[in-house]
């Protein structure tokens, strides 16, 4: 199983007929996922790619019963975007979208919770890479190729760190169930918890990986999540040990503004929750070597 | 982004803020005329830099005559303050903002933030004016007043009068400060600001409440809808490696050690740079030539990483996602030989089409060091660092 996103979840694009939207949508369907269309205002009653374009997506939701959505539309039109998925009934909205106002996702944020828990939708991103399911299906700007299905759960704030962090485990033969790229911004759709508790529910998830960086509260948040509600292992990292207090290191959510947005405050706060923190960024991949090697061989000693 | 008292206050004071008499300066003659508008016998010459702790650096001067405030404005006016805010090399003086000075009975806290954790903006509040807030969270967190403001209604008057009485403003000017908190708010929202820092707001022994300092910072990603905004920027303020960085949309943040980054994403560059620290190294600069790496992108950062005198040896990290290898390797080679290195170049390819972008690199007879892993790329930037020094 996967979190998310499998090969059966029907998926539109939001900026579906633009440059980034063809080139996207391509490669998405050349991996396998099931693209049932678009949204363009204005372009409805045409067809992209072999597929249907929409004016809106409730349109597109009632004439392809689609629950997933990739959101490639500019910074300024992005939270309309977004809010318009929610109210079609979309479940899952990925946004790839850099530069959105924090205060857009402000808005945003309380937007998505005027909804029940049961319809409410779940939202990756913004300036993530999306999400991908190994072998199954993307939604996101990913190179699939690096990919391979395995028993790790992968969720990150940066798009390449976390292609370096999937790419050292397959060299070790490691594989992931899902990879997920919440975004460097300062208000995520999503955070390290979210996904930390559907990996935590997901019985082909063995290990999980989260990969932070400087700045805010969610990386102490995953430690506690972690500390409280995880039988799994969970392997963590925090990027940005040379970053200076109070200088922007490119993600408009890395910098160090408060009392434990240092690396090293994270780190030790991960470390203290009982999450195993990898000594270095290229020790991501062998540090998830030995510790699924260590949780097989308990299993094998452990009679159920 | 950040921007200038003195502009803070103007803006401010569109939002029915009450600030002192005053005016920028550009000029000693400029500023005793500013003096003469104010009208008066007490004013203050402050020194306006991107930077707080001026007052203890010598950047907020007293004055009692005109001769006084020619004195200070031609003092200040091309120098550079060096407060324990700006860093050792300190900040250009290019303006003076020129202000009445006022007799201060009492002295508060305000201060407007976009909360992560509550994803909402918090007012914060407290009733000594003049501390850096981070050093009143840790003396006396306990004094410190929040307000959680609810995006979809907005501050409301109620919450600002609990702030005001909170931080001991006197019943007879509690309507004026609640008016001020109010405004204050009203400006982070229109103006998409992520900070407004009034410190300090205070009661004059006249009775009136007045904005004395403040600081605001902006959302970078939503000044495309802030013009008014978005001119304030004073260029003279930042690093010039920077602002030529954010003019090609890269991103720049000059460091104190000598080895030159060349990344593509903030989260790589980040681990990166965590890496040549661990092999016993000290990064040159944070660069993050975003997710694409194109070829011209890569010529500009080598041309800021080489502008860096610094800079003993160079290491390039991509990893090709959406683009490839050879792609990125091209735009390498090509920025190479159009700009004269001179220090080691260390180039670590990973993703797709690797193998292509290696053999190019090999066959290109330049001196680059290639790497396969991001350890081992640290692992030789930092020797060549060390045998660069030793030669």
């Amino acid at each position: 199983m996967s979190i998310l996103l499998d090969e059966r979840t029907r998926v539109i694009i939001q900026g579906f007929t633009g440059d980034k939207g063809t080139f996207h949508a391509k490669e998405m369907i050349a991996y396998g996922t099931n693209v049932v269309g678009g949204v363009t205002p204005g372009k409805g009653e045409s067809t992209h790619l072999g597929k249907p374009v929409f004016n809106t997506v409730k349109e597109a939701v009632e004439a392809t019963n689609a629950t997933a959505t990739l959101i490639l539309v500019p910074a300024p039109y992005c939270a309309d975007a977004i809010m318009e998925a929610a109210d079609a009934g979309i479940r899952l909205i990925v946004t790839i979208t850099d530069g959105v106002p924090a205060q857009d996702m402000m808005q945003v944020k309380r937007y998505l919770y005027r909804y029940p828990k049961e319809r409410r939708s779940i939202m990756v991103g913004p300036n993530g890479a999306g999400v991908i399911s190994a072998g199954k299906a993307m939604m996101g700007i990913m190179p699939g190729h690096i990919y391979a299905p395995g028993p790790v759960g992968l969720v990150t704030r940066s798009g390449t760190l976390g292609y370096e962090a999937a790419a050292q485990m397959n060299a070790l033969g490691i594989g992931q169930t899902t990879s997920v790229g919440i975004g460097g911004d300062p208000i995520n759709g999503s955070s390290f918890v979210d996904h930390l508790a559907l990996f935590e529910k997901d019985p082909e998830t063995e290990a999980v990986m989260i990969i932070g960086e400087i700045g805010g509260p969610q990386e102490a948040d995953a430690a506690m999540f972690v500390k409280h509600n995880m039988s799994k292992p969970v392997i963590g990292y925090v990027a940005g040990l040379t970053a200076p207090k109070g200088r922007r290191m490119g993600h408009a959510g890395a910098i160090i503004s408060a009392f434990g947005d240092t690396a090293a405050e994270k780190a030790e706060i991960m470390r203290s929750a009982g999450l195993i923190v990898a000594a270095s960024p290229a020790e991501l991949g062998s540090t998830m070597k030995e510790v699924l090697a260590r949780k097989r061989s308990r299993r094998v000693m452990v009679p159920q | 982004m950040d921007i200038h008292e003195y502009q803070a206050k103007e803006l401010l004071a569109g939002f029915g803020l009450p600030v002192p008499r005053g005016g920028v300066a550009y000029s000693a003659e400029q500023a005793v005329y500013r003096a003469a508008e104010i009208g008066g016998d007490r004013w203050v010459v402050k020194a306006q830099i991107h930077a707080g702790a001026r007052g203890k650096a010598g950047g907020i001067r007293l004055c009692t005559s005109d001769v006084e405030v020619r004195q200070a404005a031609r003092e200040l006016l091309g120098s550079t303050l060096v407060t324990v805010q700006t860093g050792s090399d300190g900040l250009p003086v290019h303006r003076v903002l020129v202000e009445q000075a006022v007799p201060v009975d009492r002295e508060a806290y305000v201060g407007l933030v976009l909360d992560r954790k509550r994803e909402r903006i918090v007012v914060v509040a407290h009733p000594h004016g003049g501390m850096e807030i981070e050093e009143i969270a840790q003396r006396e967190p306990e004094a410190i007043l929040r307000e959680v403001i609810e995006p979809a209604v907005g501050m409301q008057p109620f919450q600002a009068r609990e702030l005001a009485f909170g931080i001991g403003i006197p019943p007879g000017q509690v309507n004026q400060a609640v008016a001020a908190i109010l405004g204050a708010y009203r400006a982070f929202r229109d103006l998409d600001a992520t900070m407004v820092e009034i410190n300090p707001l205070v009661v004059t022994k006249a009775g009136h409440v007045l904005v004395l300092d403040v600081k605001m910072s902006f959302d970078d990603n939503a000044l495309f809808r802030r013009p008014n905004v978005a001119e304030l920027r004073d260029y003279a303020q930042e690093d010039p490696r920077e602002a030529e960085a954010a003019e090609h949309g890269l991103n720049y943040v000059g460091l104190d050690g000598d080895i030159g980054c060349i990344i593509n994403g903030a989260g790589l560059a980040m681990a990166t740079m965590d890496m040549i620290k661990h092999a016993g190294g000290e990064p040159a600069n944070f660069l993050d030539i975003g997710g694409g790496a194109s070829p011209d992108r890569v010529a500009i950062a080598f041309r800021l990483v080489l502008s860096d005198a610094n800079v003993r040896a160079i290491l390039v990290n991509v990893f090709a996602g959406i683009n490839r290898c050879d792609w990125v390797a091209q735009g390498v080679i090509q920025a190479v030989r159009e700009n004269d290195v001179r220090v080691p170049l260390v180039v670590r390819l990973a993703g797709t089409n690797v193998e292509e972008g290696k053999r190019m690199l090999r066959d290109s007879g330049l001196p680059i060091i290639t790497a396969d892993t991001l350890a081992q790329a640290a692992e030789r930037v930092v020797q060549a660092r060390d045998k660069a020094r030793a030669a």
